[in-house]
């Protein structure tokens, strides 16, 4: 078998993807040795191939990988347990002992308080002078007994609007007025 | 849009396993993973986006958009082909839209005329010392073969990337742009030896002997 060049650049591509019969690429491989110019043509084409094919050839754009990245990101669901989800929870939970805090403060709120215990000192004259103790929880009209006080302990005489600014909540006995009901 | 893998062939691959399990994941909630199943293929995407649209930004945005429509799509992706071929022909497509669209702006038609089945003729018969990788550091020589590339005609663009340079099967190429492998074997044969031409004049001349900076002068 005999080739000539036009017949070796029409299969030259198959050459290169070892697609052709033994027969032509012995035909072929004759053809190379005595032809310069498709030597030249195979030895070009098979180096343009090899260039091509090497990552370096092409470029990704600096920052590309990050850009894709953040893009997909902002396209995705939520997903659960997240940090986000923790703090959708913990607004519902506000939200909800928010509510129950106001329904006790509105004086048309169809819930009865079932315990004078622990009210914010909301009703209290700011102004007035109230009692209190180091350790104890609650603030008192002064002289009140049963302000809680270990030996030794400092009382203080300080406003109602500092006390309550201090952590402390009315006396349910001697502050009873000024509790909602 | 999304057109559905027509064979069931499916090649070997040593990643299917482990890239099935992360589609599978990923389709029962684990959304996060969808990043790492698409990761090794970013190049891929872009490299494609480019060559069709031969404008970074363009290339940019699509290889974007075809990353979030795979994401979106995922579901469809029935393991009939590659994950990566899948991928690759979601960008060609959306590529594609692309160029129609910035086509039908400028009232010019895509060139889509039919395969010119007459034998090609080298014009160059020059022979260049083989450019060795390692050249590709060089940004004059990337700079070079990117323009080479943008300069061939869509069809042959589009068959020489898939196949030589995202290294896929002939059969792959011809199922992703939707054309007979015997087409593929024509444009490619062209492409390959279009290249050549182009790139011989610069390359032939002694390219890579030259310094690459000017004798006597410093780069720093």
């Amino acid at each position: 078998m005999v080739v000539n060049c036009e017949h070796v650049w029409q299969e030259i591509s198959n050459y290169l993807e070892g697609e052709v019969s033994p027969e032509l690429r012995a035909a072929m491989e004759a053809h190379f040795r005595e032809c310069r110019h498709c030597t030249a043509v195979l030895d070009g084409t098979r180096n343009v191939m090899h260039l091509y094919a090497d990552n370096r050839a092409i470029e990704l754009p600096a920052g590309f990988s990050k850009r894709w990245q953040s893009r997909l990101a902002e396209s995705m669901p939520r997903p659960r347990g997240t940090a986000y989800g923790w703090l959708v929870a913990i607004a519902a939970v506000a939200l909800i002992s928010g509510s129950f805090a106001l329904a006790r403060l509105d004086p048309s709120s169809p819930f009865a308080l079932r315990s004078y215990h622990s009210q914010p000192g909301t009703g209290v004259p700011a102004g007035m002078m109230v009692q209190v103790s180091e350790d104890g929880k609650t603030f008192h009209v002064p002289g009140c007994r049963y302000l809680h006080k270990h030996e030794n302990e400092n009382v203080r005489l300080i406003a109602a609007s500092e006390a309550i600014r201090e952590g402390y909540v009315p006396c349910v006995r001697c502050l009873r007025q000024y509790l909602n009901r | 849009m999304l057109r559905r893998m027509t064979t069931v062939e499916k090649p070997p691959d040593a990643g299917d396993g482990r890239e099935q399990a992360l589609i599978t994941r990923i389709c029962n909630g684990e959304s996060s993973l969808f990043a790492a199943l698409v990761k090794p293929y970013e190049r891929r995407v872009y490299v494609t986006a480019l060559a069709l649209l031969r404008n970074e930004a363009d290339a940019q945005d699509v290889a974007q958009e075809a990353i979030l429509k795979a994401f979106t799509h995922l579901r469809q992706f029935r393991g009939e082909a590659r994950f990566s071929t899948w991928l690759i022909q979601i960008t060609v497509n959306e590529a594609r839209m692309r160029q129609r669209k910035q086509h039908a702006e400028l009232f010019e038609p895509i060139n889509d005329s039919p395969d010119d089945e007459g034998a090609y003729t080298p014009r160059d018969f020059a022979d260049w010392r083989e450019i060795p990788s390692e050249a590709l550091e060089r940004s004059e020589l990337r700079a070079l073969l990117t323009k080479a590339l943008a300069s061939l005609g869509q069809k042959y663009r589009e068959v020489f990337l898939l196949r030589d340079v995202e290294h896929m099967s002939i059969e792959e190429t011809a199922r992703v742009l939707e054309i007979s492998v015997a087409s593929v074997k024509t444009r490619l044969l062209r492409a390959r030896l279009m290249l050549r031409d182009i790139l011989a004049p610069t390359l032939a001349d002694g390219w890579f002997s030259r310094a690459p900076f000017g004798k006597g002068s410093k780069p720093w």
